[in-house]
């Protein structure tokens, strides 16, 4: 493998984390409800997922333990925005605290441990096309999964009655109470959809991308999954155009950084975050105010009687 | 059987303080509990964390100490909170205000500089946390970029020049390559209140800033704007007031206040410039600024008893093998606690059994 492959692969990885907590939150952002504890329910699903990986040796508990965390996460935020109409900036910000500070707890017996790399899924025939065969048919399942879930989301919320559903429930709520759709309910959906999609991705970081916890280890990938749906206008395939956009920078960053050009690797470590601030700074000039965004977007739901 | 959720007419103080003191000792139950699942005495815990450093001297100066910064910080973040803006970045701009300030003391390290040393220093932390704080006020207002979004990222930028700038260029060449600047003279040093005492004069100007938010908030027309920007935007521009205005001056003072938290801490309690100079002051500011309703005697108040959180987790780290993520984890379930609580304060609960009720 040449080093140009090795770097397209690595690109795919640092890729799949973003992608999949992003689709997660577009979907609940498209519900109308704005949930900024990804950075905490991501760190929650790393830090359960290694643990129970560790624990039972198995790969397939750690996901499901990082997706039920994320999914607990979300629970919790949900009952506050839903149950008590709390206000959702607030409520989002104390998950990422409550996350940062439990996933340390629950991390904290397992910092020192390593997990095995998983073995890539090897599609034949079409793993041997020069290049592209090894970068787009020999991943791992999630990068698969991902790109199935990208599709996936694109078809329910564009294609299907409960996907309309949901969209006119973010687009305004008050209407679509008056015409008896299930506000709460759905958005209750929504909300745990994020929140597992936030934990898969954390279990990604922590069994397939670094192989190890340390506390912290998002290192704010929460909070670009968020910009990402901003930047890709609440559009599920530019979600997936946008997480290889920041993979691609990430992970040239840190080639730059071996590569030692004499630039302070501090600077580029800033790479990532500024280029979250560029594309969010693109986006607006070229379009105006956040365009696409759903109406009701973070704004509490109570019903008029 | 389901809930449902009437917006209250009245809400009164006393309403609203017992709503903090509840959420939190809920926030201390729950607490408890996982402190309980993991083995330990909540008892023991609670002793730990809280009865021990009231009842010692040298813990209540720490605590002073401790609250300085965030209540200072907090204080910030009520403007813009109140504005309904969301400066979620003060920690970036803490970390820019000791830079730009600490670059001062640097400057004028060994030469015979005079008393002008200090207060200019102080300057010019509010200007550079004020700078960097209006970084996503000016994306913000001009191109309509998500503040949220960009104020924390600047978070990482400051960090990491604060890293770069104590690894590099400022770190002390005596000092066997730790990455840390010399240690500031005397006259670039924010000195104790009491000679003997640990508290600097940063708890000062925490009072100050209280008593004059107070003013700002209670009395002025700028504190009314603000509080119609948040509560009413359309009302608020059918008024005549801008919104971008209102948001410009919102994070300038809150960048300035959290950057003077940062020079203050670092000239008055640190004393040079290191990696990192936080540990999450401004994250915990937003805890506050909550606990304490956005309100600048409540935001006084919660300061110190999160400063208790923080001296608590230190103590029950060396104590009771308590890992110091607790104390963040806790800070986490207070901020849901307090806004549970902030919505039984504005809206009245009723529980609606099937087919009865509506």
């Amino acid at each position: 493998m040449t080093t140009f492959e090795a770097i397209l692969l690595t690109i795919v990885t640092a890729s799949t984390p973003l992608l999949i907590a992003a689709l997660g939150e577009l979907v609940t952002e498209r519900s109308g409800v704005l949930n900024l504890g990804v950075e905490g329910m991501m760190v929650m699903g790393a830090a359960c997922s290694f643990a129970a990986a560790v624990t039972f040796d198995s790969t397939l508990l750690g996901v499901a333990a990082g997706m039920l965390a994320g999914a607990l996460m979300a629970a919790l935020f949900a009952l506050l925005v839903l149950g008590f109409a709390a206000n959702q900036t607030g409520s989002g910000l104390a998950l990422t605290i409550l996350g940062l500070g439990l996933s340390g707890l629950i991390g904290a017996p397992f910092v020192g441990a390593r997990r095995d790399p998983i073995a890539p899924v090897d599609i034949p025939v079409l793993s041997d096309i020069p290049i592209v065969g090894r970068l787009f048919f020999e991943q791992d399942l999630f990068v698969y999964a991902s790109i199935v879930l990208t599709v996936l989301v694109g078809l329910y919320l564009m294609r299907t009655r409960s996907g309309l559903t949901l969209r006119s429930i973010g687009e305004n709520h008050t209407s679509a109470n008056a015409l008896g759709l299930p506000v709460w309910r759905v958005r209750f959906w929504a909300i745990l959809f994020g929140g597992a999609c936030a934990g898969l991705a954390g279990a990604y970081l922590a069994l397939v991308y670094t192989r190890f916890w340390s506390p912290g280890m998002t290192a704010g990938r929460g909070w670009i999954a968020l910009a990402l749906v901003v930047f890709a206008a609440w559009r599920p395939g530019w979600v997936l155009v946008g997480a290889y956009i920041f993979g691609a920078a990430t992970v040239l960053q840190l080639h730059a950084q071996a590569a030692q050009f004499g630039v302070p690797s501090q600077v580029l470590s800033a790479v990532p975050y500024l280029a979250t601030i560029v594309a969010l700074l693109l986006l607006s000039i070229r379009h105006g105010r956040a365009i696409g965004a759903p109406g009701s977007l973070g704004v509490p739901f109570v019903p008029d009687r | 059987m389901r809930f449902e959720l009437t917006p209250r007419t009245n809400s009164s103080t006393v309403m609203r303080i017992f709503a903090s003191i509840a959420a939190f000792i809920t926030a201390f139950l729950i607490a408890g509990f996982v402190i309980w699942l993991m083995g330990r005495s909540p008892l023991a815990a609670f002793d730990v964390y809280v009865l021990q450093p009231l009842s010692d001297p040298w813990s209540l100066q720490e605590l002073i100490v401790k609250a300085t910064p965030m209540a200072l910080i907090a204080i910030g973040l009520s403007y813009c909170f109140r504005a309904n803006l969301w400066n979620i970045g003060a920690e970036g701009q803490y970390v820019i205000g000791a830079v730009l300030g600490g670059w001062l003391a640097l400057r004028t390290h060994g030469t015979d500089a005079g008393l002008w040393v200090l207060p200019l220093m102080l300057l010019l932390g509010i200007l550079g946390g004020a700078l960097w704080g209006l970084i996503p006020a000016f994306l913000k207002t001009r191109f309509g970029v998500n503040e949220i979004l960009t104020s924390l990222m600047l978070v990482y930028v400051a960090q990491l020049t604060l890293d770069y700038l104590v690894r590099g260029p400022w770190r002390d060449p005596q000092g066997f390559n730790f990455p840390q600047s010399v240690t500031f003279d005397p006259a670039a040093t924010l000195p104790p209140i009491l000679e003997a005492g640990r508290v600097h004069y940063g708890a000062v100007f925490a009072a100050i800033a209280v008593v004059v938010t107070a003013v700002i908030l209670g009395r002025t027309l700028f504190g009314y704007r603000l509080k119609l920007t948040g509560d009413a935007p359309r009302a608020a521009r059918f008024a005549g007031f801008s919104s971008k205005a209102t948001t410009l001056a919102v994070f300038a003072i809150s960048g300035g206040l959290a950057g003077l938290a940062g020079i203050s801490e670092v000239s008055g309690q640190i004393g040079q410039l290191q990696p990192s100079i936080s540990p999450g002051y401004g994250f915990t500011a937003i805890t506050v600024a909550f606990l304490g309703r956005l309100n600048p005697i409540g935001i006084l108040v919660a300061s110190l008893v999160v400063a208790l959180t923080f001296i608590g987790g230190e103590s029950a780290q060396i104590m009771l093998k308590l890992p110091l993520d607790l104390t963040q984890a806790f800070q986490g379930i207070l901020l849901l606690c307090v806004l549970a609580a902030d919505a039984m304060v504005s809206y009245r609960i009723r529980f609606v059994t099937r087919g009865g009720g509506k």
